[in-house]
């Protein structure tokens, strides 16, 4: 809690509750956000989970968690972690190194301002937009692809880019980037001049500074930000979808189809258990995420 | 100080050589954009591709998914921004001044959709939105509901920001001994106050809707992106130019804003 200004007078008996409301009636004006939430927030996600469990007739069966075994499934999973995973780091590692950058310019600036506000729109640009774009550019028609014929070098030849671990990779770093501006931007704005200025005078070289002093202060913001990455391409559809045209390699294709085609009978709440999957391994990096930043905060401490 | 000095050239050098870097990485997709829908038939440049898509009345006739997509994808930018405002405002605010137990669970909630992939909550909402269709139709507009919860935790991060740095309390007990109703201590007293919270919130919620495809492909509805992947399947050339106009129109709509939260700062202490 914040310590607030004339605590005196907010606490004052007589304008505490100026209405006369109990704090049952102030839990009244929680109500339109906690319906809000409850309807379109967590009673889907528990259609997900018991879904999961629930056979076409609403029995309960396991059916549906044996079923992710088809090696189809079991692949897309590894493809959609595999991939978060190491544009995840990518994202992280590129876009820090460009928000220290920009941290560096004049604050309110022109440079600043252009980097953000286009980091803006490129992170939540990713699907249609940037299917297109790189199509243009490595596609089949693409004029790096034609610039690269010329020198005998053919990308037109294989389906690279819509590969996982090729063009998948490069297409969403391109997202990932901008993301990781945007959500790092603020912490290394928070990294003081005169903490350098404090290093330098002690004798430190720039080295022992981002050793000793700004790593360990950006270091939980850093894998915080790398958590949200990791997140943000895994549940990744509309790139993907719109980039590839035949196959499901990652989960979030396979999730989508279930919801667009027929589905097999028998079959009928696959889509949940693989959402429930992706709900897991979530929560798996997650927990990582606590277990890191607990022992970040105990080295900071110490 | 000349250490100073030379770090910052060193910073400066540093700076551009990394902006210059990954400058060209993000320009090369957009070039290749600008490039592809310039193309003549033969070999060599032409605007015709731009000149179709800016003749709005040939568009309209030829290609009505475009214009069908870019209403509803304005229609639900606004409904989406004024749902998050109307909610979140008055909710964060009323938590600081009546319930600070309740902050925690709020903001548990608010951050939540950040740990469910979207795709997850697709397949959730579509018995809700069964839901919605029967009570309200079929409309894409009500997309606008789940929207809303991916904006969420964008959303109330920039708010809290912005409701972290003034009293709150103090400001709304002042308005409220001076005769103020609820309603006039929201509008005339906290919203100027985080004004540019506000409009950082509903700038992250434009980009978002305006790029939004999962949920509305997924359950069928128009939006712009919507329509401009349909149109590639006919004219590829046309879906470029239209996706890139709509990258382009976007940021500039996002850039400008910045300049109006800078601007309204400033002017602040004047004003009051």
């Amino acid at each position: 809690m914040r310590p607030t200004g004339p605590r005196l007078l907010a606490e004052h008996p007589n304008t505490r509750a100026p209405n006369g409301r109990k704090p049952l009636g102030a839990l009244l004006g929680l109500l339109p956000f906690l319906a809000y939430t409850t309807t379109f927030l967590l009673v889907p996600t528990l259609i997900v989970v018991v879904g999961a469990f629930l056979d076409g007739n609403s029995r309960p069966t396991l059916g549906n968690l044996s079923a992710l075994a088809q090696p189809q499934i079991v692949s897309a999973f590894i493809h959609s972690t595999v991939l978060s995973a190491v544009t995840a780091v990518l994202g992280a590692v590129f876009g820090a190194l460009l928000a220290y950058a920009v941290s560096t310019a004049r604050e309110g600036g022109l440079l600043r301002r252009l980097v953000t506000s286009l980091c803006g729109v490129l992170a939540q640009f990713g699907g249609v937009t940037l299917a297109f774009a790189f199509g243009a550019t490595v596609g089949f028609e693409g004029f790096v692809t034609l610039w690269l014929k010329k020198y005998g070098i053919d990308l037109a030849g294989s389906t690279w880019l819509f590969e996982p671990y090729k063009g998948l990779v490069l297409v969403y770093t391109y997202f990932q980037i901008p993301l990781m501006l945007i959500v790092f931007l603020p912490a290394v704005e928070g990294l003081r001049p005169q903490w350098r200025e404090a290093a330098e005078s002690l004798g430190g070289s720039t080295w022992h500074y981002w050793r000793h002093v700004a790593g360990p202060i950006l270091a939980p913001s850093f894998i915080g930000a790398m958590l949200l990455l990791f997140t943000n391409a895994f549940s990744a559809y509309a790139t993907a979808k719109a980039l590839i045209s035949q196959g499901s390699p990652i989960i979030p294709l396979q999730i989508g189809g279930t919801l667009s085609s027929e589905v097999i009978l028998g079959q009928e709440n696959v889509g949940k258990a693989m959402a429930l999957g992706m709900v897991a391994i979530v929560a798996v990096v997650m927990t990582i995420y606590v277990v890191l930043q607990r022992r970040t905060t105990k080295w900071l401490g110490s | 100080m000349s250490l100073r000095a030379t770090r910052r050239r060193r910073q400066a050098s540093f700076r551009w050589a990394v902006v210059g870097m990954i400058g060209l990485f993000f320009a090369l997709p957009i070039f290749g954009m600008v490039e592809f829908t310039t193309r003549a038939p033969g070999g060599g440049r032409t605007l015709d591709t731009w000149a179709t898509l800016l003749d709005f009345g040939a568009m309209d006739e030829n290609y009505p998914e475009l214009k069908a997509g870019l209403v509803a994808s304005a229609g639900l930018t606004v409904l989406t921004v004024v749902i998050m405002l109307v909610m979140l405002v008055p909710t964060m605010t009323w938590v600081r001044l009546r319930l600070p137990g309740m902050r925690r669970l709020v903001e548990f909630v608010c951050l939540l959709p950040l740990t469910i992939p979207a795709i997850v909550l697709v397949v959730g909402l579509a018995p809700v939105y069964a839901w919605v269709a029967y009570f309200l139709g079929e409309s894409s507009l009500w997309l606008a509901f789940a929207y809303v919860v991916l904006v969420l935790p964008y959303a109330y991060r920039a708010l809290d920001a912005g409701l972290s740095a003034i009293d709150v309390k103090t400001l709304a007990e002042a308005a409220r001994s001076l005769g103020a109703g609820w309603p006039t201590v929201m509008w005339r007293v906290i919203l100027p106050n985080v004004r540019t919270a506000v409009l950082s919130a509903s700038f992250l919620s434009v980009a978002l809707v305006l790029g939004e495809f999962t949920i509305a492909s997924l359950f069928s509805r128009d939006n712009l992106q919507v329509a401009i992947n349909q149109l590639g399947h006919r004219d590829t050339s046309v879906a470029v130019a239209a996706a890139l106009a709509a990258l382009v129109l976007a940021f500039i709509l996002l850039f400008a804003m910045s300049f109006v939260g800078a601007r309204r700062r400033t002017h602040r202490p004047k004003e009051s």
